[in-house]
Order: structure tokens, then C-alpha cells, then sequence
């Protein structure tokens, strides 16, 4: 067997040049992609955290005006009453575990990483489904994506956007945007045919037949595309947390490493109580869920 | 009459290399053949067609004889590949193949519009909301578009229904939006492939008849796709047979039971009901027969008069029926000349 391993193939070499020419001229790029990544967390983390009333009266009130909003959102996507109740007991209950900070940095993660994913996995996947060849080669690529394991890409990550909520942002995304994307792209080639020849006979542009007919038709689709997305993006919080992002990830590993089984069970309790009222709130309907 | 629309040698080839196939029309050889030989389809070959101004014109044959194909060669949607298209509007003839994109939707906006055989509604739109689609694409201002689709519902009947939507509605009433949504855009001619084959025969049957209570008080020009032989001759003031691709015969159903061009066509008319297409001209014996004057006359007709009156006459009062024309009798009808007019169509001498 000597000769099969005398000479190994430089495929780690390959990657780490390519990572470190990405990191020597792509520095601008990845500096200004990841301060507009930061900036949108941070947003989402003063809305949600409300720094401004530190120390005045109303900071501990602040969280339950969350909770309220949430609520009434809860209401307004469904209209269910079990929904709204759940929405609200759950958040208080995290309140009352005493991990509304990390509840709240997890839930700015996963929305600016579903809201990433779903802006460039629309589009990806409008150009997937009008374009055989832009998929022949993007389906490899979203394969990859899916089943190289996290932890892999969490190194590059870490050396082109440095610690913090950024990489874990970054990581995010590529583990749950395959899935906007092949939803995107199933829903607009399922497309009737015939409603496509409609339009056109009825002299509309490529245009008018994509926003009329093509992106309503495919709206259940992205819908359950953009619930997935949560899904996923929800399940990295943990693996985010490795890589500085704060968040309920960041007492589970520490109740992990110190073999803390009280510390553990409250943050992973917490964890799903979240998961579930994303997804209540967001699932489409019953009958098209394919998630 | 002038033309609305003409074709000239049009042929329709769906492939990479409709040459290569092209040399096969040129050769007569049949789809089959071509299919074959080249793995591409022939869709329409050499096909010259005049339709006038205000006439429905039947475009009939089996599935795969290449009707829906020439239909969409109007408004630019199949592959034409060799002939010209001629469609006449208001600022000349436009050939929607040698036109500007911008020309070409302004076309179809304005100057062509279509009903489909699955009626092809958005279901998520509301019905008002769907006949409106087509002056939605055109950006006709919202208030004039709210009246010119009522209008269009009121015409149709289904103005109750304006915010239902569409999968709320019977097949029948579905395509009645299919039409309100064509009729909406104003547009002169009216394209529609198969527009009632998905109905049930009831259905089909009433919507055939506001078709042609629209077509009086519109006055389209329509050309109209089917299977159906019984269909075309019902609403069809000419049609045209195809096969194959091929247009084997065009003229009035009268013509074509009477002559027809091939053993196709002839199978066609064989299988078909003349019932409700010959009048008492195509049934009549010339002249005064001899045995009217045994049997008393019943009652008189025009040579115009639908042959089912006759026939309601005949079982009310039996004996013989007088054709009257210009005041003078010009033939005699009896239960026998009927029997023979009605299978007349099956018998080669004809």
C-alpha cells in the first residue's frame, strides 16, 4: 500500500491557500460585509433588549412590552388564542429561568440569519429556476452545504470574520440557505404551464409574468422555505455559540463543559420553547407544510 | 369581408434544427416520418389560411393534428419557422413574428386574446380580479379597469361572483371568466382552444349557445379549436380539418358533409350528427313529387328553416311539407327525403 499513501494529494494545503488568499484580498470585503451583518444585529438586539432604559424605572418592565409585542404578532400571523397564550407563558417563563438576555441575542441571531438567508435565496432561486445551468452548477455546491459537517466551515468563518455574533451569523446562513433556495426554485418550475402562456398571450413581459403569476404561485413554497429557515437557523444556536456568538448556545456549552445538568436542562428548555413558538407562528399552513 | 387573418405556407417545426425537417415537408412525408427520422415534431405544414372579418372559423382534428399549434401562430406563441402570419389591425397588418417585442405585446394586449381549454384562472385571485388581469398587464388606470370589468361580468352574468374566488366557481362558470377576461381587453380577435372540451355536455351545450348570443352582439372574429365534429358544425361558419399537421379540407359544413376531400374527413362526418345543421333545402325533393299529390301538405317551410322543425312539425301532423321560396314551391319534403338527408352523409355517393 505504500504506493497509495508515498504520495498524499495536497487537498488541505488547497483549502488553506484558498482561505488565505480569501483572507488577504478579500479583506475589504469581508470587513465591510461583516459590519453590516454587526450593524443589523445590533439593531435587532436594541430593539429587543432596549439598552436606552438602563437604569431608569421602565427597564424592568421593558421585557414584558416585548413579550407583549410578541404576542400580539403571535396573534395577528394566526388568530389562535392557544398560539397568542403559548407565545406569552413561554416568554415569561424564560423571563422567570432568568435567560431573557440570551433569548433575545438568539432570537436577533436566527432572524437576521433567516432574513439573510431568505433576501439572496429568493433571487438565487428565481435564477436556479430560470436557468437549468445556474442550478447544474449550484446543486453540488447547496449539496455540499448541507452535509459537510458545521464545524468545518466554522474555521474559515472564524478567520475572515474574526469572534463573535458574525461568524456564527455566517455559519448560520450557509447551513439554512440551500433551503429557501430549492424551495424558491421548486415552486416557480412547478408553475402551471398554462397560466405562464396565459399571461404571455396576454402580452405580459418576462417581468410581469414573474411578479404576477410566478411568485404568487410560488408563495407557499418560500413561505415554507422562510419556516424552515428558522428551523435551521434555530438549531445552530449551540454550534454558534463555539465561535463567540452570544445567545441561550452559551450556557448549554458551559453547562456542557462544567457538567452542569440544572444549567443545562433550564438553557435547552429554553431553547425549545423558542423553537416552538417560531414555529407556530410562522408555519404556513398544515396541509402545504412540508418541513 | 376583408381578412383579420391570413396565413401563408406557414409550417410549425418544435426542434433544434427545424431545417433539417423543413426538407422533409418539402418532401410530403408524413409527422410520423419526421418524428423519426430528424426526433423533431412537426407541428403545422404549409398551411394557408384566410380568416374573415366577424366569421368563426373551426380549426377540428384528432389531438396531435397540429389545431392548437396554427391557433398560437396568431399571437406569436408557437415556433413558426417558415411562412408569414398576417394579422390585420388598425394601423395595417402586423406579422407578430417580424415585429418588436414592444409591438408584439401591444399586439396581443389590443389585438388578439385568448380563452383556454383549462381555463388557466390565477386561483388566488378573486373572479373581478381575473378578468382584470389582462388590462392589468396593459396598466389601464384602476377606476377605468373596475368599470370595463363590470362591464364584463354583468355580460357574463357572474357580477354576484366578482369577489369569490375562482375555485369557488363551476367549470362552466370558471370559463366564463375565461371569456369575460378575453372579451375585457376589447381586442377584435378572439383565439379559443378548446374551450369548452373540459365541460360536461350540459354545460357545453349552454355555453356554446351564449357564445354565439356574444358573437351576435360583438361581433368577433374567432377562430375557435375542437375535437369535435358535432361542435364545430354547431357554432363553425366555416372549418378547417386537419391531420397531421396538414389542413386536408376548409369550407362550410354544409360543403364538407357533402364533399368530403378524404376518407378522414369522411370518417369525421360519418360519425357525426346532422341533426341540427341541414335545413329544409338540404332535405327536400326538388320540384312537386309525384306522391304529394296523394298524401295532403301539412304545412309549408323556407329552404332556411332548421331541419328539427321540420321534423317537430311532421310528428305533430304527418304527410308532406311544402318548400316555399319566393312565393313559389320549390320542393316537397316527407318522412323518407328526411331519412335519406340525414344519412346522406354516410352513403359515397352522396
Amino acid at each position: 500500500m505504500d504506493w497509495l499513501s508515498s504520495y498524499k494529494l495536497p487537498i488541505g494545503q488547497g483549502a488553506k491557500a484558498f482561505v488565505d488568499w480569501l483572507t488577504t484580498s478579500g479583506e475589504w470585503l469581508f470587513n465591510a460585509l461583516s459590519a453590516v451583518l454587526q450593524a443589523s444585529i445590533d439593531l435587532l438586539l436594541f430593539l429587543l433588549q432596549g439598552p436606552f432604559l438602563k437604569g431608569t424605572a421602565f427597564e424592568q418592565l421593558y421585557p414584558l412590552l416585548i413579550i407583549v409585542l410578541i404576542s400580539a404578532f403571535a396573534w395577528y400571523m394566526r388568530r389562535s388564542l392557544g398560539v397568542t397564550l403559548f407565545t406569552a407563558l413561554g416568554l415569561l417563563l424564560i423571563v422567570n429561568q432568568g435567560y431573557w438576555k440570551e433569548t433575545t441575542e438568539t432570537l436577533a441571531l436566527v432572524l437576521a440569519a433567516s432574513a439573510v438567508s431568505m433576501t439572496v435565496g429568493i433571487p438565487l432561486g428565481i435564477a436556479a429556476a430560470r436557468r437549468p445551468w445556474i442550478y447544474a452548477i449550484m446543486r453540488p455546491i447547496l449539496d455540499l452545504m448541507q452535509t459537510i459537517p458545521t464545524f468545518v466551515y466554522l474555521i474559515p468563518a472564524l478567520i475572515l470574520f474574526g469572534l463573535g455574533m458574525v461568524p456564527g451569523l455566517i455559519a448560520t446562513v450557509i447551513f439554512a440557505i440551500p433551503a429557501p433556495i430549492r424551495l424558491t426554485r421548486l415552486g416557480i418550475i412547478s408553475t402551471p404551464p398554462s397560466l405562464v402562456e396565459a399571461a404571455q398571450a396576454f402580452g405580459a413581459t418576462p417581468g410581469q409574468v414573474l411578479k404576477k403569476v410566478e411568485l404568487p404561485f410560488a408563495m407557499p413554497q418560500i413561505m415554507a422555505g422562510l419556516t424552515q429557515t428558522i428551523m435551521l437557523s434555530l438549531s445552530m444556536v449551540v454550534i454558534a455559540a463555539l465561535v463567540g456568538a452570544n445567545g441561550l448556545g452559551v450556557p448549554v456549552v458551559r453547562a456542557l463543559n462544567s457538567v452542569n445538568v440544572a444549567k443545562g436542562f433550564e438553557a435547552g428548555l429554553c431553547i425549545v420553547i423558542l423553537a416552538i413558538i417560531l414555529d407556530r407562528v410562522f408555519r404556513t399552513s398544515d396541509a402545504g407544510d412540508v418541513a | 369581408m376583408t381578412a383579420a387573418v391570413t396565413f401563408n405556407n406557414v409550417s410549425i417545426i418544435f426542434g433544434k434544427d427545424p431545417d433539417a425537417a423543413l426538407k422533409l415537408v418539402d418532401q410530403g412525408k408524413s409527422r410520423d416520418e419526421i418524428g423519426h427520422e430528424t426526433g423533431m415534431v412537426l407541428g403545422v405544414a404549409d398551411a394557408s389560411l384566410t380568416i374573415e372579418e366577424g366569421e368563426i372559423l373551426v380549426l377540428m382534428g384528432l389531438s396531435g393534428s397540429g389545431k392548437s399549434t396554427l391557433l398560437r401562430a396568431v399571437n406569436g406563441l408557437a415556433p413558426v419557422v417558415r411562412g408569414d402570419v398576417a394579422v390585420a389591425t388598425k394601423a395595417g397588418p402586423i406579422n407578430p413574428y417580424k415585429t418588436s417585442a414592444k409591438s408584439l405585446r401591444d399586439f396581443r394586449m389590443h389585438v388578439v386574446s385568448m380563452v383556454f381549454q383549462q381555463f388557466a384562472l390565477l386561483p388566488w385571485r378573486t373572479v373581478a380580479e381575473n378578468v382584470g388581469f389582462g388590462l392589468e398587464l396593459a396598466n389601464v388606470p384602476e377606476e377605468e379597469r373596475s368599470r370595463r370589468v363590470a362591464e364584463q361580468l354583468e355580460l357574463v352574468n357572474l357580477t354576484k361572483w366578482a369577489n369569490r374566488k375562482v375555485n369557488e366557481l363551476s367549470g362552466g362558470m370558471q370559463q366564463r371568466v375565461g371569456l369575460a377576461r378575453a372579451f375585457a381587453t376589447g381586442a377584435p380577435i378572439l383565439l379559443m382552444d378548446e374551450p369548452f372540451s373540459a365541460l360536461d355536455p350540459l354545460i357545453r351545450t349552454r355555453l356554446q349557445d351564449e357564445l354565439l348570443e356574444f358573437q351576435r352582439r360583438l361581433k368577433k372574429t374567432i377562430l375557435f379549436v375542437s375535437h369535435d365534429l358535432d361542435e364545430a358544425f354547431r357554432i363553425g361558419n366555416r372549418i378547417a380539418i386537419m391531420e397531421g399537421g396538414r389542413i386536408i379540407q376548409c369550407g362550410t359544413p354544409q360543403e364538407i358533409v357533402k364533399n368530403p376531400a378524404n376518407q378522414y374527413v369522411a370518417d369525421f362526418v360519418a360519425n357525426m350528427n346532422p341533426i341540427n345543421m341541414l335545413t329544409a333545402g338540404d332535405v327536400m325533393e326538388t320540384g312537386i313529387a309525384a306522391s304529394a299529390s296523394e298524401t295532403p301538405v301539412s304545412g309549408n317551410a323556407a329552404p332556411t328553416t332548421p331541419l328539427v322543425d321540420i321534423l317537430d312539425a311532421l310528428a305533430r301532423k304527418p304527410g308532406n311539407i311544402g318548400v316555399v321560396d319566393n312565393g313559389a314551391i320549390i320542393g316537397t319534403i316527407n318522412a323518407q327525403n328526411i331519412i335519406e338527408g340525414l344519412t346522406r352523409h354516410r352513403r359515397k355517393d352522396g
